[in-house]
């Protein structure tokens, strides 16, 4: 699904990540963990081809992310769902056309899916709140609709960036259990988080694999959990 | 472009049409300067149609022909009538010469004086029309020479001092034809900005469409559709209210002679409807391109 080899990124100074080499395999589930600043959303961002390696190559469906061009790189976002650290929305849309928009620039018939649109509304908690504009949602809630933009196009893949960041615990169990349950479906997962307390939550209930970024290197956690 | 997406282009769908939000000071921008620029382009297109028409039939009527008036005490005239005709003929680069009847004559006074004028009775002048061949006659020395042989004999040669007119009505035409060029530039100029600022207001818009799997094309679309439109719009009112002033413009008489009115005439009244047409592909074209280098620019 995703390889990573031998990837290294530095935004100009020194390098952040080096000789990260990584392979998500159809149906895994990973955390990516490490301290505030380590390069857990650089590392997302170039699993999803928002940036580029300055070394090394990442691959994505089996094709090198350097020889996308613009419009393969959007085809390829329409296939990899993601929860951005910072959920961007449009603040101007309510919240069921943000779910929705995915579909709505990749051309699809909204209408078509409305079906599946309120049935997701529902999945994450959010259909009694179609209509509210972004800035009036909590942050579990913004957290929840991302997450269900994320996951709106049946991507294949969700990379979730520290999808339980601004919310209570309570609520990042529900969110865990959403990803869980998308993992049972079939898709691969990748969070990145620093809780540590999440991580071991989820342990008991998918089967997922722990790696660290320390040192600018990336290992597999074992059981120092 | 398939004709898929240029109807999708121009129609779109209306949730596309929304993801970009409705930008306030862009949109009023594009539409006072859209409807500004149609406006003077619908005096600029009279001016230049009216120049057009006067060059035109100043050119045409009047091409080639001078006239000779002999003014001669009444019992001379006929002879030198004869006298003058001789000496034409005889004169070099002349195609013909033709005294015109006193009916032709009658008409010619008709709209000054009326039409129940009794020619006989005043001391009318003969006209003699004289139609000049491709190289054209010495004007100078057929005067001479008249002065010698006929002396109630004035050679009034119209294509000289109407060429110049003629010259005018075409450099005026060609000014007008130019003012529109530049008006359609201003345009495109003011359309690049405006989208310009629209792009940069909405970086944030562009990087959430972006980031869940907008085409640049779609991106483009969105701002290219919106811009398009409001041009249209713009200019059509503009023309509107140009047409109306055009149509208050004072009305130039027949009477009037060499002067033609400023307005539309026939079909030339549909030619201003091009306008809007023209200034939305001009939004449109600008748009596209600031857009696209935008897009590019961030990547
Ligand atoms: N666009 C950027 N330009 C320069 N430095 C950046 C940029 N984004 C992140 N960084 C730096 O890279 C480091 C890692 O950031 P990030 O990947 O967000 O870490 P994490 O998600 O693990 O907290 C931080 O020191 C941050 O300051
Ligand atoms: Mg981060």
């Amino acid at each position: 699904m995703i390889e990573l080899e031998n990837v290294g990124y530095s935004y100009g100074g020194g390098e952040l990540l080096s000789e990260v080499s990584v392979r998500l395999m159809p149906g895994s589930f990973h955390f990516l963990t490490g301290p505030s600043g380590a390069g857990k959303t650089t590392l997302m961002k170039l699993c999803y081809g928002a940036l580029l390696p300055t070394h090394g190559t990442v691959k994505v469906f089996d094709a090198d992310m350097r020889r996308l061009d613009r419009d393969q790189t959007a085809l390829m976002r329409r296939r990899i769902g993601v929860v951005h650290q910072d959920c961007k929305f449009l603040d101007h849309l309510p919240v069921a056309d943000n779910i929705a928009l995915p579909l709505t620039v990749s051309g699809r018939d909204k209408r078509a899916e409305s079906e599946n649109l309120a049935e997701l509304m529902r999945w994450v908690g959010l259909a009694g709140r179609a209509d509210a504009l972004p800035p009036e949602l909590s942050g579990g809630e913004r957290q929840r609709a991302a997450l269900a933009r994320a996951v709106i196009m049946s991507p294949d893949v969700v990379l979730a960036d520290e999808p339980t960041g601004n919310v209570d615990w309570e609520m990042s169990q529900r969110l865990l259990h959403l990803l869980v349950e998308l993992n049972k479906m079939g898709k691969t997962v990748l969070i990145a988080s620093h809780d540590l307390a999440l991580i071991r939550a989820a342990k008991s209930q998918v089967q997922a694999r722990v790696l660290r970024i320390s040192n600018r290197r990336l290992q597999l956690a074992g059981s120092d959990l | 472009m398939s004709n898929g997406r240029i109807r999708s282009l121009l129609l779109g769908d209306a949730q596309a049409d929304r993801v970009v939000p409705p930008s306030g000071f862009t949109a009023h921008l594009t539409l006072f300067a859209s409807a500004a620029m149609a406006f003077l382009a619908v005096f600029a297109l009279a001016l230049s149609l009216a120049a057009g028409r006067l060059a035109d039939r100043w050119s045409d009527e009047l091409a080639r022909s001078a006239t000779l008036r002999i003014s001669a005490p009444a019992d001379q005239k006929a002879a030198q009538t004869n006298a003058a005709l001789a000496v034409l003929e005889q004169t070099p680069g002349i195609a013909s010469a033709r005294a015109l009847s006193d009916e032709e004559q009658a008409a010619l006074l008709a709209p000054w004086f009326g039409a129940d004028l009794p020619l006989d009775s005043l001391p009318v002048p003969q006209l003699i029309e004289v139609i000049e061949d491709d190289e054209g006659y010495d004007a100078e020395g057929l005067r001479l020479r008249l002065a010698a042989e006929v002396p109630g004999a004035v050679l009034d040669d119209h294509t000289r001092w109407r060429r110049p007119l003629v010259e005018a009505a075409n450099s005026l035409r060609r000014l007008g034809v130019f003012s529109i060029l530049l008006i359609g530039g201003a345009t495109a100029a003011m359309i690049t900005l405006a989208a310009n600022a629209a792009l940069a207001a909405n970086a944030q818009v562009i990087l959430v469409l972006r980031l869940v799997g907008a085409r640049d094309s779609y991106i483009a679309q969105a701002f290219v559709r919106r811009f398009t439109i409001r041009a249209l719009l713009g200019a059509a009112a503009g023309v509107a209210f140009g047409m109306a002033g055009v149509l208050l413009l004072p009305e130039a008489s027949d009477a009037g002679g060499f002067l033609t009115g400023l307005g539309f005439q026939g079909a030339g009244w549909f030619a201003p409807l091009l306008i809007p047409i023209l200034g939305a592909l001009v939004a449109f074209a600008a748009t596209w391109f600031a857009a696209r280098r935008r897009l590019e620019e961030i990547s």
